[in-house]
């Protein structure tokens, strides 16, 4: 406690023109939050029957959280069939549950890759059906949260072996190798994202022979990993350009071999050093997924846009889009925490 | 594989940094439990020519052999010699995320095939040969220089290996740690261990030291008993390099 009093006397009220400051920023900050909780809570009508009604009920100053409780489900699950929504639910746990998991180091050696294999494939199931008394739901039928997160945590699950595989070929000494990496990263680089969607959504069926399709979603997840393949293979190479020339020299004479030099000694260094580079991609990533709303895919942005269409419910857009907006918040302050506490972590060990 | 005979042979071994001419012509040859110290100048190949044998340099000409193996561009051979050759660097080189166990026990499990357990006693045996057995849990980077240098040698000792490479492992020491060191290289040559230590420490080399060879501008100028070398070098360039080395 006296130590709080010290600090806010020394880093806030060190003088004059700092306690000024302070104070008016005080002054700003305590307006701001305010008028957010007045808005969002004092003001705010959680029970209407409809829009208008909402409205008339809150005078025009507060948020209407009735229109997420008439529309919140179907911003979460869109347009999967309403009495198995619960699958979709179970997924999104299923998901959470994987991150955390990830989280346990204690994990990482032999466990971690089965169960997100056990995992991934049980959201499959789950979200697919057709089995085990599941009805069948077609993918152009998953939307908002759950299609977010499938395509984001496993295109970046995907994409991130992918791009240590590019890295080690752009750093070879195959120059077969070396070209196609180098080829493939800067291609799929100077394209922006929503081609490569295009891409894959519109123009790879005209190449496919007659008859062949792939599904839309499938489509859409092949083009997200394979573009940040190439992103995350740039940021892997600066880590393995940073390690010192010893350490590989260590690992060659001890007589490990290539594979094992670099599994063993190289890559959990370079990719420890490159984890402020990764999570910025990753979080980036994870936000990029909304651009396939572009090609038709009903993912979290579509189902908020849908739902403030609602002739009786139209124009919240702010309680819309800030729902999700904090949806996609939670995910990316998680990530960015995460990789703080990793990040102190190897610190803490190596010293 | 025979008890006597030569364990490593390099035979007009030539090497090329682009236009640069870093070996010219090297021959030596190095028997079973000798002990070989290099020395001269800087820039002089001593280190060039100790990285060809383990293939961390590839030469360009000639021959190098280490226990009947020729080393070339074959991976396999170049994976036997290695699993023979063991090499302390002057940077210690040890792998900073891993402890001072997982160092040592890294290799022989992953390239010798041994049991964790057996490789952990070995690594237990091969630290407290260093005098560091204590340490065994600790991240290089919490450790002195020294004790750095005494964990990489035991790491390359783990892997048993009939040979060992020293480059300048004082050097980047300070020097109060600089005994420690030799002191356990002292010992390990005294065990029998057929050793090439490139080093500036004379008075290494005068204690364990069968051969004196002394290397200047890629070739070597003289190779000499120690007894020898120190008292009455031949050689012009080991004179004057002897007088730099010896008045301080």
């Amino acid at each position: 406690m006296r130590t709080a009093v010290a600090w806010v006397r020394v880093n806030l009220f060190g003088g004059v023109f700092s306690s000024l400051v302070t104070l008016a920023a005080a002054y700003l900050i305590g307006r701001w939050l305010w008028a957010f909780l007045d808005w969002a809570l004092v003001h705010a009508v959680w029970r209407a029957p409809d829009g208008r009604a909402c409205t008339a009920a809150s005078e025009g100053a507060g948020a209407c959280w009735a229109f997420l409780g008439q529309w919140g489900r179907f911003i979460l699950f869109g347009r999967y069939p309403y009495d198995s929504q619960w699958r979709p639910l179970l997924v999104i746990v299923a998901f959470a549950a994987l991150l955390l998991l990830s989280c346990d180091r204690r994990l990482w050696g032999r466990w971690l890759s089965p169960i997100w294999i056990v995992g991934l494939v049980l959201n499959l199931v789950l979200m697919l059906g057709g089995v085990f008394g599941l009805d069948y739901v077609p993918t152009d039928l998953w939307s908002g949260l759950p299609l977010t997160l499938i395509l984001a945590i496993v295109g970046l699950a995907l994409a991130f072996p992918l791009a240590v595989l590019l890295a080690l070929g752009r750093r070879s000494e195959m120059p077969a190798i070396r070209a196609l990496s180098v080829a493939y990263i800067e291609l799929i680089r100077g394209v922006p994202l929503i081609t490569v969607l295009f891409m894959a959504s519109v123009m790879l069926p005209l190449f496919l022979p007659g008859g062949t399709s792939i599904d839309k979603l499938l489509r859409a997840q092949a083009g997200f990993v394979l573009f940040y393949a190439a992103y995350l293979a740039e940021v892997v190479r600066g880590g393995l350009q940073a390690m010192p020339k010893g350490q590989y020299e260590a690992a060659d004479a001890l007589g490990l071999g290539y594979w094992r030099k670099m599994r063993l000694i190289i890559l959990p260094q370079a990719l420890q050093i490159s984890i402020p580079a990764l999570v910025n991609i990753f979080i980036a990533g994870f936000k990029d997924t909304t651009l396939v709303t572009i090609i038709g895919l009903f993912d979290l942005i579509s189902t908020a846009s849908n739902a403030i269409t609602d002739p009786s419910w139209r124009g919240f857009y702010v309680e819309a889009y800030g729902f999700i907006g904090a949806i996609y918040f939670v995910f990316c302050f998680f990530m960015s925490r995460y990789s703080g506490s990793l990040e102190a972590n190897f610190r803490r060990g190596r010293r | 594989m025979t008890d006597n005979g030569p364990m490593i042979e390099l035979r007009q071994v030539h090497k090329w940094y682009g236009d640069y001419h870093a070996l010219k012509g090297v021959s030596l040859t190095v028997n079973r439990g000798e002990r070989v110290v290099v020395c001269g100048p800087s820039g002089s190949g001593k280190s060039t020519m100790i990285r060809c044998i383990n293939r961390l340099e590839t030469h360009e000409e000639g021959q190098i052999v280490v226990d009947g193996i020729e080393v070339t561009d074959d991976a396999r051979h170049v994976a036997a010699i290695r699993r023979e050759v063991g090499m302390v660097f002057q940077q210690f080189n040890l792998f900073p995320h891993l402890t001072v166990l997982e160092n040592l026990v890294l290799a022989p499990i992953w390239v010798r095939r041994m049991a964790r357990a057996e490789a952990q006693d070995l690594a237990m045996h091969f630290l407290a040969r260093v005098r560091i057995p204590e340490q065994a849990q600790k991240y290089p980077g919490e450790l002195s220089g020294g004790q750095q240098q005494r964990v990489a040698i035991a790491r390359a000792l783990a892997m048993r290996p009939q040979v060992m490479l020293f480059d300048e492992p004082t050097s980047a020491l300070d020097p109060e740690m600089i005994k420690e060191v030799l002191d356990v290289m002292v010992e390990l040559a005294k065990d029998g261990m057929t050793m090439i230590c490139v080093t500036h420490e004379m008075g290494f080399a005068r204690t364990v030291a069968d051969a004196m060879v002394f290397m200047d501008a890629g070739e070597i100028v003289e190779t000499a008993p120690p007894e020898k070398f120190f008292a009455s070098p031949e050689s012009e360039r080991a004179q004057l390099f002897l007088s730099r080395v010896l008045s301080h």
